[in-house]
């Protein structure tokens, strides 16, 4: 489903923000990304959803090769792509609804499947009730809950999470990763960037750790390595 | 299509003051296009009122006989420019003198001998009235022997000529300036409009909207603004007409307004500047955002 072959990322000021990344993720894991802020998460995440290209290396993201894509594909990527931000990137004067219906309407749904496929993910996130509560009338947790809802509204076969839980509580976070951990046993990929090792722990997902722009674990790859050497 | 529609008026209820301020740019800078339009095309039938009447008259010497006259006035209407010939005898022009210039009634009254010469009036075919032609035609004229002088309008129909010019120049020239300014205020408008939606593009392109479902609003946007612009600027236009039409009873009574395709134009013009400068703000800062 996605694949970094010896991936740089320079930006124009100079700063390397990935060296020689490869990895693959195939369908149905879940992945963490761990890494100290500035490890090139993000860039990844970016160069993820086509926001940027590679400076050299290949990106391939469900089918699309992120590298030479055109104007005019991004879009398709990113409708076969959910994304999630720490701070939910909701729009504040929409409803929870009409925020995930925006995502329906953006890409030319069926003005007349909509209704029922935002009941339909909100139902799946735990919030059919607050369809119409806007997002400063939601805790932290909902408003990251109404983001996922909107992510997976298009049914994207790879999630893309960036700190998901950054600015969530305890509790909060729990509830949101185990909606995180569901979706991923629907069988959407779900790639998910943090810094909260305690959550990484919780499970055996695998987990790629970034330093300074390089991948300097991949417990797939590792834990491989360790086996064989037995 | 909902969408786009609902998200371009949206806008409007956004920022209402820019909103305002972009209409009633491009309503003056139409408004001067359209006035001075107006100007040009009332110009312009009065001109053709006028040309109707252009005749040239050559003065006949005293004591000309009959017959020449005659056989030159068949000469002359044989002249491809020519429309008709007209003689009109010594006795027939003091006859219209008294009836026409009713002021001088008493000095024509008591005449011992008729001061009027007999004159030939030679009327112009359509398209042949300009000033050049008219020319060739007296300077023709000129040259038969019994005729004395000549007389034509030349001089004012060169200068309404002119005037008509002019003043389509200048209003284009003036409405051009406004148009550009315009275009700049929309732009500017368009632009701060995205800087205050950047928040809403990022998420839009994030859900995976193409570019121009996203430009489709703000050059939406644009056009009603352009066409609501046209529209006060026609609104204005014709204010200013009803003006001088009703106060004018005189030289203003046979003024006429736009006909609609004008109307169109101006409207079409007005969409046309919204667009533009939508699409030149949308083109150089979306991409930014």
């Amino acid at each position: 489903m996605i694949r970094f072959s010896h991936v740089y990322k320079s930006y124009p000021n100079g700063a390397l923000a990935l060296k020689d990344v490869t990895f693959r993720v195939s369908k149905g894991e879940f992945v963490f990304l761990t890494g100290h802020s500035g490890a090139g998460k993000s860039t990844i995440m970016k160069l993820l959803f086509a926001e940027q290209r590679p400076t050299a290396g290949e990106v391939r993201v469900s089918g699309y090769i992120a590298n030479s894509l055109k104007a005019d594909e991004v879009p398709k990527l990113r409708r076969r792509l959910g994304v999630v931000f720490q701070d939910f990137r909701l729009l504040e004067d929409r409803t929870a609804g009409e925020n995930i219906a925006f995502a329906l309407e953006v890409t030319g749904a069926r003005t007349d499947t909509i209704a029922a496929r935002v009941m339909r993910v909100l139902t799946q996130v735990g919030l059919s009730a607050k369809s119409r509560a806007y997002p400063r009338e939601l805790s932290g947790g909902e408003q990251q809950r109404v983001a996922i809802a909107r992510a997976l509204v298009n049914d994207p076969a790879i999630l893309v999470a960036d700190e998901p839980t950054g600015n969530l509580d305890e509790r909060a976070t729990r509830g949101v990763f185990q909606l995180l951990r569901d979706i991923n046993a629907g069988g959407t990929v779900v790639v998910m960037a943090t810094h909260d090792l305690d959550l990484v722990r919780q499970t055996n997902y695998r987990t790629i750790e970034l330093r300074e722009g390089s991948v300097v674990y991949d417990s797939a790859v590792d834990e491989a390595d360790t086996v064989g050497a037995q | 299509m909902r969408l786009l529609t609902r998200e371009a008026l949206l806008s409007f209820r956004r920022a209402p003051l820019l909103s305002t301020l972009s209409v009633t740019t491009i309503a003056f800078s139409l408004f001067t296009i359209g006035l001075f339009g107006l100007v040009a095309i009332n110009l312009r039938e009065a001109l053709r009122g006028l040309e109707e009447r252009v005749e040239i008259v050559a003065f006949v010497l005293r004591g000309t006989p009959a017959e020449t006259i005659t056989l030159a006035s068949q000469d002359i209407a044989a002249f491809p420019e020519v429309q008709d010939v007209n003689f009109v005898t010594e006795q027939q022009a003091l006859a219209r003198a008294r009836a026409e210039l009713v002021e001088f009634k008493d000095a024509y009254r008591d005449l011992q001998v008729n001061p009027l010469p007999a004159s030939i009036e030679v009327r112009m075919k359509q398209g042949q009235r300009d000033a050049a032609t008219v020319d060739r035609v007296a300077e023709r004229l000129r040259g038969f022997g019994f005729v004395d002088d000549v007389r034509y309008g030349r001089e004012w129909v060169q200068r309404l000529d002119q005037l008509r010019n002019v003043t389509g120049l200048v209003g284009l020239v003036i409405g051009l300036a406004f148009a550009a300014v315009a275009v700049v205020i929309i732009g500017v408008t368009i632009r701060l409009t995205i800087l205050q939606r950047a928040r809403e593009i990022s998420i839009m392109r994030l859900v995976g909207a193409t570019n121009w479902f996203v430009r489709g609003p703000f050059l939406l946007e644009g056009a009603i603004k352009g066409f609501l612009g046209g529209l006060l600027s026609l609104l204005l236009c014709y204010a200013g007409y009803l003006l001088f039409h009703d106060n004018g009873g005189g030289p203003f009574g046979g003024l006429i307004f736009f006909g609609p395709q004008q109307m169109l134009l101006i409207l079409v013009f007005g969409v046309l500047l919204g667009l533009g400068g939508s699409l030149v703000s949308v083109g150089r800062h979306l991409r930014h955002v």
